[in-house]
């Protein structure tokens, strides 16, 4: 990782825009891979073709069955997989800025945990309690009891962190465990309280699993995971000017508070929405920005882009594997996400120590 | 006369129930080079915090160019008036080129990236950081890293419109001999060019050579207020700061001011 010469950048950190684009490329061949590995086995020129004939530039596949296969399973599948990644590794960039930490993630500090609270919240009590909110909040009830979930934990492990305009790290981590707790508490209570039919919905939630993506669940995380991501180009330089500090990003001329309160609500929007579609998957916030950050540096400019880029493709990358692995079961996609991420965190952690000290 | 780039009056900063300024009043005109003194805790720091903008304050005024500070847009400040903190915690492994070019973010507006380019080598330059360019900002000394941070701040008052304001705080605490050269020197020649700067310090000596006035504070209140060798020679330090001190004049005329060796 450190072959350059100490201290000396080189690679693609001179090169963004390559970076980017071969982390395109690899989205596109896992997509490829994505669609056709499975109980079907689709060689990747019949995906290919078919995503032609989808796109009308060509004629249907002689074969029906495999048009439904990718149609109705697989196609909302991938496009799942690669959105939610990218709203997970977006909301972590983010949170990473707000907190001025590169340790945080939405998962880590129980942002996700208290989405899916409210997630659960709704499907548990939606018919008893809570009907008049389910009723008032409509048809995207669950992704905005999720969303508000997520701005609530968001806000309390802020105002537990903050000390004189510095989150700290540790208090950060510790009020995380704390919240993660009580979420997880409320989660377990909601699942004693739950119906049979109740509890097959919910233990998706904690796991997280894309197993439910179909096309219906794709539309409500499309346009909050755009929204966000619409966003990015905008919030690039003023995420920046925030790494050196508050009251620096203020005489830099950024509107800090309002800035701030952006990234409370995107964040939330963002974790949110990918929490209601597909549960609490860890660690994806974190691994991406980590590895674009390791590639091109901190500029937001053009870490931001190949960060959205590297968590679609790890989370695509993990869902086919976590299906594909143990046919015909299914691996829990939060298991694997976190046992690539969790020793990542706790090597990050060691480091960053080091880092502290010398500062 | 033109209005004053800088002018306080009567400024009171309370925090958690303390007085820290209690009603300073100075000016600081286009040109001048103003270290603020005095011993820790006298409000050196407190005041430059109200200047900036970060600290409201609880009575009194200040105006940049003749407008009142509260009326400025943040941008159009941050285009005119730079702020080199005390301490900065930067814990993002950027580029000292990167960290440097963030002082340019109030001129992006205007769309030059080569008038950003030619600053942000301007400052690495006066800060003798070109060989450190490309280096990673978290490999840095703590005093590599302060001359970053005066980079930055004066490529962010390398603006169109001129003049900007400098505002330092303890910006040689960290530096060698030399550094503190460069430092004041850079911060000079921009008063020589016809900005303003005012600096927070602790080192008289270098007060001495560098500033055309000594500001000074005690308690929070303005004390003595002039040209640095005059009020260094007129014997008040130890009073000031509450210790014996040693002053002797050096062979090219400039002061030097010496703890005594014992009290």
């Amino acid at each position: 990782m450190r072959a350059e010469a100490p201290g000396t950048a080189g690679g693609l950190r001179r090169r963004p825009r390559l970076a980017i684009l071969s982390a395109a490329a690899a989205l596109f061949g896992a997509a490829v891979v994505g669609m056709g590995a499975g109980a079907v086995q689709i060689p990747a020129t019949d995906v290919l073709s078919w995503a032609l004939f989808r796109l009308g530039l060509a004629i249907p596949p002689a074969d029906p069955m495999v048009d439904a296969v990718l149609t109705q399973v697989r196609a909302p599948r991938v496009l799942m997989g690669a959105l939610a990644g990218a709203g997970l590794a977006a909301a972590g960039v983010l949170m990473q800025a707000f907190f001025r930490n590169p340790l945080a993630d939405p998962a880590l500090i129980g942002v996700s945990t208290g989405g899916a609270l409210g997630a659960v919240a709704v499907i548990v009590l939606g018919a008893g309690p809570l009907a008049g909110l389910v009723a008032a909040l409509g048809p995207e009830s669950l992704a905005a009891a999720a969303f508000l979930g997520s701005l609530g934990t968001t806000l309390v492990v802020y105002t537990l962190a903050r000390r004189d305009g510095m989150v700290d790290v540790t208090t950060m981590l510790l009020a995380g465990i704390a919240v993660n707790a009580i979420a997880g508490a409320g989660i377990g209570l909601l699942t004693f309280l739950a119906t049979d039919t109740q509890l097959r919905s919910l233990t998706f939630w904690t796991l997280g699993s894309l197993s439910a993506a179909g096309w219906p669940a794709l539309v409500s995380v499309v346009l909050p995971v755009a929204a966000v991501l619409a966003a990015i180009p905008l919030l690039s330089r003023p995420l920046n000017a925030l790494l050196l500090g508050d009251a620096e990003a203020l005489h830099l001329g950024v509107p800090v508070e309002t800035v701030k309160r952006l990234l409370l609500v995107l964040t939330s929007v963002a974790a949110g929405a990918v929490v209601a579609a597909i549960g609490v998957v860890g660690f994806v916030g974190l691994i991406a920005p980590h590895f674009a950050r390791l590639l091109v540096g901190p500029d937001h400019r053009v870490m931001l882009p190949l960060a959205v880029v590297l968590g679609a493709l790890l989370l695509l990358v993990a869902d086919t594997a976590a299906r594909t692995l143990v046919v015909p079961a299914e691996l829990p996609l939060g298991v694997l996400t976190a046992l690539a991420g969790g020793p990542l965190f706790l090597w990050l952690l060691r480091r960053s120590r080091g880092v502290a000290f010398r500062a | 006369m033109p209005d004053p780039l800088l002018a306080v009056s009567g400024l009171v900063v309370r925090r958690g129930g303390a007085t820290l300024v209690d009603g300073v009043s100075f000016g600081l005109h286009a040109g001048e080079v103003v270290a603020l003194v005095g011993p820790n805790g006298a409000g050196k720091s407190s005041c430059l915090r109200a200047i900036s903008g970060e600290w409201t304050p609880s009575a009194g005024e200040i105006r940049i160019l003749g407008q009142q500070l509260s009326r400025w847009p943040r941008r159009a400040l941050a285009a005119r008036m730079a702020v080199m903190p005390q301490a900065a915690h930067l814990g993002f492994d950027f580029l000292v080129e990167e960290v440097v070019a963030l002082g340019r973010l109030p001129h992006h507006r205007r769309g030059a990236p080569a008038a950003d380019r030619a600053a942000v080598d301007r400052a690495l330059a006066a800060m003798r950081l070109e060989a450190l360019r490309a280096r990673r900002y978290l490999t840095l000394s703590g005093g590599e890293r302060q001359r970053v941070h005066l980079a930055r701040a004066l490529a962010q008052a390398d603006g169109p419109e001129r003049p900007s304001l400098i505002l330092l705080d303890e910006p040689t605490s960290a530096l060698d001999l030399a550094s503190q050269q460069a430092a004041l020197g850079a911060a000079r020649r921009r008063a020589d060019a016809g900005d303003g700067v005012l600096a927070v310090l602790h080192d008289l000596n270098l007060a001495a050579v560098f500033a055309d006035r000594l500001i000074v504070l005690r308690a929070g209140r303005l004390v003595a207020e002039g040209p640095p060798g005059r009020l260094i020679a007129a014997g008040a330090v130890a009073q000031w700061y509450g210790c014996q001190v040693e002053t002797a004049t050096t062979a090219s005329g400039r002061i030097a001011t010496l703890p005594a060796a014992a009290s």
